[in-house]
């Protein structure tokens, strides 16, 4: 559906995304994931023509978006970071305009904004002026422009961005229902909301690519548990004791909360994290000491994510010493 | 293009914009029928016009300082740029809804010379004639307008520059004479106005070298020939000075000659600025 190949773009001797190649196939929810400054709207306005590339080409559909931009551009329905709303305007007067500028005439384009008006549910303030309208309904005035033209891709970049916990609710419910008829790519630096909605993640650190994944593939793949916490009313000398008895601990902390409490956070190389609670487990109750917790660690995007980050960073930076 | 055409102009009427812009050019059009026509019995309209020609330096800018200025103030031209329509196509749709906004009262006007022939006696040609190049003129100081708008997203800013360049231009001729007319002077303004050139390119195309090479190559031209035909530059800028003005040119019309080649000279305004908005957008993309 959208093929990046060899994506690069310069901003004079600032490099905003570098050498950035992936496809997106249809039918599916893609969230694009990165901290700020990453490259995600520089690659997104890239995508949808709103801005030209250093290098590297991007079709939609098989039409080069630099080349054939008119017929690309009929594909991708686009809201930017923040929503190009014409504030006076009511939001009818708004989609009419973005309508019959995607080429829609007469009773199609009547229908289509009485379609898109339904589906982002702003009935009650189609009427109003923009300006007027609170942030969640900007937000959907400006999802239902994207959605005029009935393209097959839709772009959104931080939709969520500065809404109420119910408002994101109800923009993570209508992505994921738009997620059944289109495919979707939306941006986000907030990784739960990636993890509940997207088929796959794609996420970027310093303008590349950092992974391309499922998220359950990605927390498998990138943060495989090898991390034991344990609680035990045991003293903390004792715990020691009898952890240096089990093999296999790469490292290991241990601290002593106010009820007298040692908890102790243990790495293992092992390939199955639960051989290491076995092999402790069986430590503990041959010297007769209670366990009152043992768990592992479960893994977590989050960790994934700053690690990928940061492993990006330490990446340019080594290119940077060797230039 | 049609779809930018109609909502600038619903725009243009919902704001106001287009009343105000009308109301002044009814106006001042009024005034000078008045003085002329009807206190002075003067039967040529066309003075009229010359007279009211000045009200352009206010009018204009007020009607373009917003055009593109105010999409990029809302980032509104992040919608533009990604709907299928090219940037040619969303200039010309609003310089279009310019020109319509500008023909209304236009054509109001168009009745004046009419009313005044029941009268007493109105040669119609010369009236209606410079009411063509009127209208021709004023366009193509909107496309300048357009252009003023294309370089900032500070509608104040564009309006600002949009006044003092018209108004320049309105002067040039009066100015001309005070200019230095030898050679010398010439070949040094001559520099100074190839230098804008280049600072402009610079801005538009991003692109340094060709900025640079640009300059270098016309300022190695004018220093040549200066050197080698020193004659060729004696009032020159003068000259230059009086043909870029296009107040001046409109003259002709009022003294009732019908010149081709001033009709050609507007609609190359027209055209340049127009090119050079669209180049402006077109450099959004880049960076």
């Amino acid at each position: 559906m959208i093929e990046l190949s060899h994506l690069t773009k310069r901003y004079g001797a600032h490099t905003a995304v570098s050498d950035l190649s992936f496809t997106v196939d249809s039918g599916q929810i893609y969230g694009f994931l990165g901290p700020n400054g990453a490259g995600k709207s520089t690659t997104m306005n890239i995508m949808a023509g709103c801005l030209s590339a250093t290098e590297g080409r991007v079709s939609i559909d098989g039409y080069n978006i630099f080349e054939e931009p008119g017929r690309a551009k009929r594909l991708i329905g686009y809201l930017p970071e923040q929503p190009p709303l014409y504030m006076n305007e009511t939001p009818w007067e708004y989609l009419r305009f973005v309508g019959e500028a995607k080429g829609l005439r007469g009773h199609e384009l009547e229908r289509q904004i009485k379609d898109v008006i339904q589906q982002t549910k702003i009935e009650d303030a189609a009427s109003q002026r923009i300006f007027a309208l609170s942030k969640g309904y900007k937000q959907r005035v400006g999802i239902a422009q994207a959605l005029l033209g009935n393209p097959r891709v839709i772009i959104l970049d931080e939709p969520t961005v500065g809404l109420d916990p119910i408002q994101i609710i109800e923009i993570r419910d209508l992505i994921k229902e738009l997620g059944q008829s289109h495919t979707v790519i939306f941006s986000s630096h907030i990784l739960s909301e990636v993890q509940t909605i997207c088929d796959q993640i794609i996420m970027i650190a310093k303008g590349r690519l950092a992974a391309f994944d499922t998220p359950e593939n990605l927390e498998k793949s990138l943060l495989a548990p090898n991390e034991v916490i344990l609680t035990s009313e045991a003293a903390a000398n004792e715990v020691q004791v009898l952890l240096d008895s089990v093999d296999h601990i790469t490292g290991l902390t241990l601290s002593e909360n106010a009820a007298g409490l040692v908890t102790a956070r243990i790495q293992t190389d092992l390939n199955d994290v639960h051989d290491l609670s076995r092999a402790v487990f069986s430590a503990f109750s041959s010297g007769g000491k209670t366990l009152l917790e043992l768990t592992v660690k479960k893994a977590n995007l989050e960790e994934v994510f700053i690690e990928l980050a940061h492993a990006e960073e330490e990446a340019a930076e080594s290119e940077v010493a060797k230039a | 293009m049609i779809a930018i055409w109609k909502h600038e102009l619903k725009n243009y009427f919902h704001t106001l914009t287009a009343y105000v812009f009308g109301g002044f050019l009814l106006a001042a059009v009024g005034i000078g029928a008045m003085l002329y026509n009807i206190q002075a019995a003067v039967s040529n309209f066309e003075f009229v016009l010359s007279f009211s020609s000045l009200i352009f330096v206010v009018i204009v800018p007020l009607l373009t300082m917003r055009v593109i200025a105010e999409e990029r103030k809302q980032k509104t031209d992040q919608l533009l740029y990604s709907l299928p329509i090219t940037s040619a196509q969303i200039v010309v749709g609003k310089y279009l809804a310019l020109i319509t906004v500008y023909l209304i009262p236009l054509c109001i006007i168009a009745v004046y010379p009419l009313i005044f022939a029941r009268f007493g006696d109105v040669y119609l040609p010369t009236s209606y004639g410079s009411i063509l190049a009127f209208f021709i003129m004023g366009a193509a100081f909107l496309a300048l307008g357009v252009f003023m708008s294309s370089l900032t997203d500070n509608q104040g800013f564009a309006a600002g520059i949009g006044v003092a360049v018209i108004l320049v231009n309105y002067y040039s001729v009066s100015l001309s004479e005070y200019v230095s007319k030898t050679a010398l002077g010439s070949a040094v303004s001559l520099c100074v106005i190839i230098l804008a050139l280049g600072t402009v390119i610079k801005h538009l195309t991003q692109n340094e070298n060709l900025a640079y090479g640009v300059s270098f190559v016309l300022t190695a031209a004018t220093a040549i020939t200066c050197l080698t035909d020193r004659t060729k530059f004696e009032g020159l800028l003068p000259a230059i000075m009086t043909e870029l003005s296009l107040f001046d040119r409109f003259t002709g019309f009022i003294n009732g000659v019908f010149d081709m080649t001033s009709i050609v000279y507007y609609g190359s305004v027209i055209v340049f600025f127009l090119f050079l908005s669209i180049q402006s957008l077109e450099k959004r993309r880049y960076n």
